[in-house]
């Protein structure tokens, strides 16, 4: 049984304007799966509809099962969500938002305040239960929603952007707690900027552009797709005539760089040989861009066209 | 159920607590006013006005002024608390929870409600040291009392939903509910009233309201009581539903 199953979903807000044109997703059950796209995308208008938040103009959407019209009480019960942008009472005590979501949920207040705990425990804001939200650091309020989001247990967990601006190394740490989470068993959807993110944690992805979803299809088989690979080149006496090496394509960026675009086929091996042989010295080695980051790019970019041509 | 009753546990304990957390500004004013009330158009004015309907005037104010503080805030108590939510977010924290419109608007009108009549309460109590209290019909009264503010909590929640500012909320409080309160009757008997003035004065709801409330006091009426029950038993029906319709199709809290 699919955790997430959304079908023609579309939406038009009042304005007219239609942020989603049709969209239809699965996410099964112990998914760690991420939904991408550009700005404006429609990634936050989806996770409304499925949250309750934002109302439908058409479509369907399941949620563990249930359908979320007709049996929207364990529909919503499935959900945790941690949504793109602050949304706690900031003059509420970090301890009162947590057992007051877990009340509206529904869960008695002894098993709320033992949730609390554990909730608060994991995500290191225990010491902060007393102080009031809006002294938090933006960093913990960030995590303070994961907890809020988590208190009644829910089956799957949807987060809008959770870690941006949030620094790396706490970004990290929830990395790792929602790995973590994951692999006790929580189906989590992830939106994100940060695609280093997407491909470090996730097993399957979709894209979503203009409303509609582009790609949807598991994040090595995306990553496969990849034709090349972009590197900078940090070199060292740069001839005067870049060297032609069959199947690399050079450019030139700077006094001491160069980009290099490597066809997934060929490798570096024959790069590095072609360059010994022009006699030029190669001192550091980045790719230029994290790999679905260019993908994305390359996607996005083409879906551009297809709509110019349309 | 038993889920419902927890959400709705939640929701009316806070909106209590938020109320009784900052009482310097929910509790405090209401009594420092009426304590002038009573000061001066009691105990300094009173005995140059005279007995109105036959009860002295520092007794014949005090219902009305009571009953006045009971609208005022349970109405303020529901607007600002749920406007702000909305305005801050929080509401959403409701939204995405399996809460049924009902449970959010029984527990907002919970919390406007207990204000409204503890604040009532609070008054009454002041309104003992400058009066002469009795209430001949408590029963009426008490009830009287607890429907007003029933009805001006669903009120204060409709007025919620359609706001999208400060200014929205304050509108209708200063506006409409202030003139109506003052013109129901609260110092004076609408049988002083000249005749545009006295028909026109029918139209106003508040004034059943008050005349019920201070029957329930006093034993003396301007109009009949029944007309009082009628009026807010189907004003109440009338604003409960457009509440619930209002909440269940997320007017003003959903795109
Ligand atoms: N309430 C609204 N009324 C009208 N248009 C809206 C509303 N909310 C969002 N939109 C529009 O719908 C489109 C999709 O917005 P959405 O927030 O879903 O994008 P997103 O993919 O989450 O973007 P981001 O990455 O910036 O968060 C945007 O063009 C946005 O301007
Ligand atoms: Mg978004």
């Amino acid at each position: 049984m699919p955790a997430l199953k959304l079908h023609n979903l579309r939406k038009v807000y009042e304005n007219g304007f239609e942020a989603l044109r049709g969209i239809d997703l699965k996410v099964e059950e112990g998914d760690f799966f991420a939904l991408l796209g550009p700005n404006g995308a429609g990634k936050s208008t989806t996770i409304g509809i499925v949250t309750s938040l934002v109302k439908k103009t058409l479509g369907k959407v399941e949620v563990c099962g249930h359908d979320l019209d007709h049996d929207w009480v364990h529909a919503k019960r499935c959900i945790g969500l941690v949504p793109q942008e602050i949304n706690f009472n900031q003059f509420e005590k970090v301890s009162n938002i947590v057992l007051n979501q877990a009340g509206f949920y529904g869960v008695p207040r002894r098993l709320a305040r033992k949730r609390m705990e554990v909730v608060l425990k994991q995500l290191e804001l225990w010491d902060r239960r007393n102080q009031v939200s809006r002294r938090l650091s933006g960093g913990m309020k960030r995590r303070l929603m994961i907890a809020r989001a988590l208190v009644h247990s829910p089956r799957l967990l949807i987060l809008d952007e959770p870690t941006a601006g949030v620094d790396i190394e706490v970004r990290r740490s929830m990395w790792e707690f929602l790995r973590r989470l994951n692999l006790e068993g929580t189906t989590i959807i992830l939106t994100t900027h940060y695609l280093e993110e997407a491909e470090q944690l996730c097993r399957n992805v979709a894209i979503i552009d203009r409303g509609r979803i582009i790609e949807s299809t598991s994040m090595s088989e995306l990553l496969d797709k990849l034709e090349y690979s972009e590197y900078f080149l940090e070199v060292r006496q740069i001839p005067p005539e870049i060297p032609v090496i069959p199947g690399y394509r050079i450019e030139v960026v700077d006094d001491h760089t160069w980009s290099v675009a490597v066809p997934k086929h060929l490798g570096l091996n024959d790069l590095f040989a072609g360059l010994s042989r022009e006699g030029v010295v190669v001192v550091n080695l980045r790719p230029r861009s994290n790999r679905l980051e260019q993908l994305f790019l390359q996607r996005i970019g083409g879906n551009k066209h297809l709509e110019q041509a349309a | 159920m038993l889920r419902y009753w927890i959400a709705y546990r939640t929701l009316a304990g806070k909106e209590i607590h938020r109320f009784l957390r900052i009482w310097p500004q929910t509790l405090l004013p209401p009594l420092v006013t009426t304590s002038l009330y009573f000061l001066i158009f009691g105990a300094l004015m009173g005995p140059r006005i005279g007995p109105m309907s036959g009860v002295r005037y520092i007794d014949y104010i005090v219902p009305g002024i009571v009953l006045m503080a009971v609208i005022n805030h349970s109405y303020a108590n529901v607007v600002s608390s749920f406007y702000s939510a909305k305005f801050q977010r929080h509401i959403e924290e409701m939204l995405i929870a399996p809460m049924p419109s009902w449970v959010i608007m029984a527990g907002y009108v919970t919390g406007g409600m207990f204000r409204g009549l503890l604040i009532g309460a609070l008054v009454l109590a002041v309104a003992s040291l400058f009066a002469d209290l009795k209430v001949v019909h408590p029963v009426l009264a008490a009830f009287m009392a607890v429907m007003t503010s029933l009805l001006f909590s669903l009120a204060g929640l409709i007025n919620a939903t359609f706001a999208n500012s400060f200014d929205d909320i304050s509108i209708v409080p200063n506006f409409i509910l202030t003139p109506l309160v003052y013109l129901g009757g609260v110092f004076y008997s609408i049988q002083l009233l000249p005749a545009p003035w006295h028909t026109l004065s029918l139209f106003n709801p508040i004034l059943y309201m008050i005349n019920a409330f201070r029957f329930g006091f006093l034993d003396v009426a301007d109009l009949a009581i029944e007309t009082a029950f009628l009026i807010v038993g189907g004003m109440t029906l009338a604003l409960g539903a457009m509440a619930w319709f209002l909440l269940y199709r997320g007017v003003g809290i959903k795109h």
